[in-house]
């Protein structure tokens, strides 16, 4: 087949770099990519999308009793209120943390992460590491990241199996009354949106 | 396929490799790489689970030892090549250095502009259809995972087979990766979220209230 030709008869196939300097040109004098596109994509992922947008959504759930009902209720919409949306978050849930309840989220098979809330996945997300162990010993990974909870709360872990995309809220840290949604924002980090961490507490700063 | 892949639950992995406040990308290679994935992709001559399933495809020892985006770098020129969108030849020729340069084909799809960008990420690609299906199960419903080991493209982990779970949500009819890796773009079956207990997972030195949550498709369950 002509994928095996190529692969076995292929120069050195070790430097990504040459072979992405190659894939661009030729496709650019294809006319099947325009380069100024590239550009505009890379934009979008590196300052438009992040957690700072979850770290949002979070805040205004933690302030707003209303928007919360709306966040559990219909994620995908109440997120698309902030103007949060499109390639991989059209169909968003969110798991909120309770006293019962510990929400992680993983994607065994590969990296499905929330984009428009959460940016691109982190190295470790996406590692063998974390891909097999958030399933199987969940509260392993919590333990390295300082979190341990008593048997009696349920870790729920969420695989990505599909094209729905979670989001955890996390609990809202004690002595934050009053503060304004931009502070809490402050609080949220993407480690307690993926689950494998509580929002940090103000005297934490 | 029962690829390397599919990690859930495998053991001999301990190290998370975590950094603090690592960039969204580490190379500009890996910039460049993620670009055009996102342009190739929408040259419209495969779909996301037809590229999923072209990593899936890579030989497992360069799967677990190639960074991410070499996956990403793969599976694209796997496609581009299967597509008849680049040749071998003109790649092999490229990497050797050959500047000749390359020509479009009669035929072949247009190039995503910069000004289509904005609206092709805020409009993504809704895998929820909306057509009548029957409904076969209902929140509440104990359910069977089937013994399934399909050599093409599967959403189901093997972890998660054969194994008794509980409806919990109905999340309406969702386009099927396990035929539209296969060429079905449209094939579609309606999509539930699944309990599984930590226990009947990985037996009973697991936790007793641990649960796994998965998003299965109805042709992936039986009733219990």
């Amino acid at each position: 087949m002509a994928t095996d030709d190529y692969r076995h008869a292929a120069p050195s196939l070790t430097d990504p770099e040459l072979r992405v300097r190659a894939l661009q040109s030729l496709l650019t004098e294809k006319g099947l990519v325009d380069p100024a596109a590239l550009d505009a994509i890379i934009d979008v992922f590196e300052t438009r999308v992040g957690p700072h947008n979850g770290a949002r959504v979070v805040a205004r759930a933690w302030s707003d009793a209303a928007f919360r009902q709306r966040l559990l209720r219909d994620a995908t919409a109440a997120i698309a209120e902030l103007g949060f949306e499109g390639s991989q978050g059209e169909h968003m849930t969110v798991v909120e943390n309770t006293p019962e309840v510990h929400n992680m989220v993983v994607c065994t098979l590969c990296s499905c992460y929330p984009w428009p809330t959460l940016g691109l996945p982190p190295v470790w997300y996406k590692s063998p590491s974390y891909r097999s162990r958030a399933v199987a010993d969940p509260r392993g990974v919590l333990a390295e990241f300082g979190v341990r909870l008593p048997e009696e709360v349920e870790v729920r872990v969420w695989d990505s199996s599909a094209e729905m995309r979670y989001l955890v809220l996390p609990r809202r840290p004690p002595g934050t009354e009053g503060m304004s949604e931009e502070a809490l924002a402050a609080l949220v980090t993407r480690d307690a949106m993926i689950g494998v961490a509580p929002a940090r507490t103000p005297d934490a700063e | 396929m029962n690829g390397v892949h599919d990690l859930g639950g495998m053991h001999g992995f301990p190290d998370l490799g975590y950094e603090p406040d690592e960039p969204t990308f580490h190379h500009e290679w890996e910039r460049r790489c993620f670009a055009l994935n996102f342009a190739a992709d929408s040259l419209g001559r495969w779909n996301l689970d037809m590229w999923r399933h072209a990593v899936e495809r890579m030989d497992p020892v360069e799967y677990l030892t190639t960074s991410y985006y070499e996956h990403w770098l793969h599976a694209m020129e796997t496609l581009l090549v299967e597509h008849g969108l680049l040749s071998p030849e003109e790649l092999h020729a490229r990497l050797a250095g050959d500047r000749a340069p390359a020509t479009p084909s009669p035929g072949q799809p247009a190039a995503l502009s910069a000004a289509q960008v904005e609206a092709a990420l805020s409009h993504g690609e809704p895998a929820a259809r909306d057509v009548e299906r029957p409904v076969r199960f209902r929140p509440g419903d104990r359910v069977h995972t089937a013994n399934l080991h399909p050599e093409g493209h599967t959403r189901l982990p093997r972890y998660a087979r054969a194994k008794q779970g509980i409806v919990r949500d109905d999340r309406g009819v969702h386009l099927f990766p396990d035929r539209r890796a296969a060429g079905e773009h449209d094939a579609a079956e309606r999509l539930y979220n699944v309990e599984f207990s930590a226990r009947e997972l990985w037996g009973n030195a697991a936790p007793p209230r641990d649960t796994v949550r998965l998003d299965l498709w109805e042709s992936y369950l039986e009733s219990a």
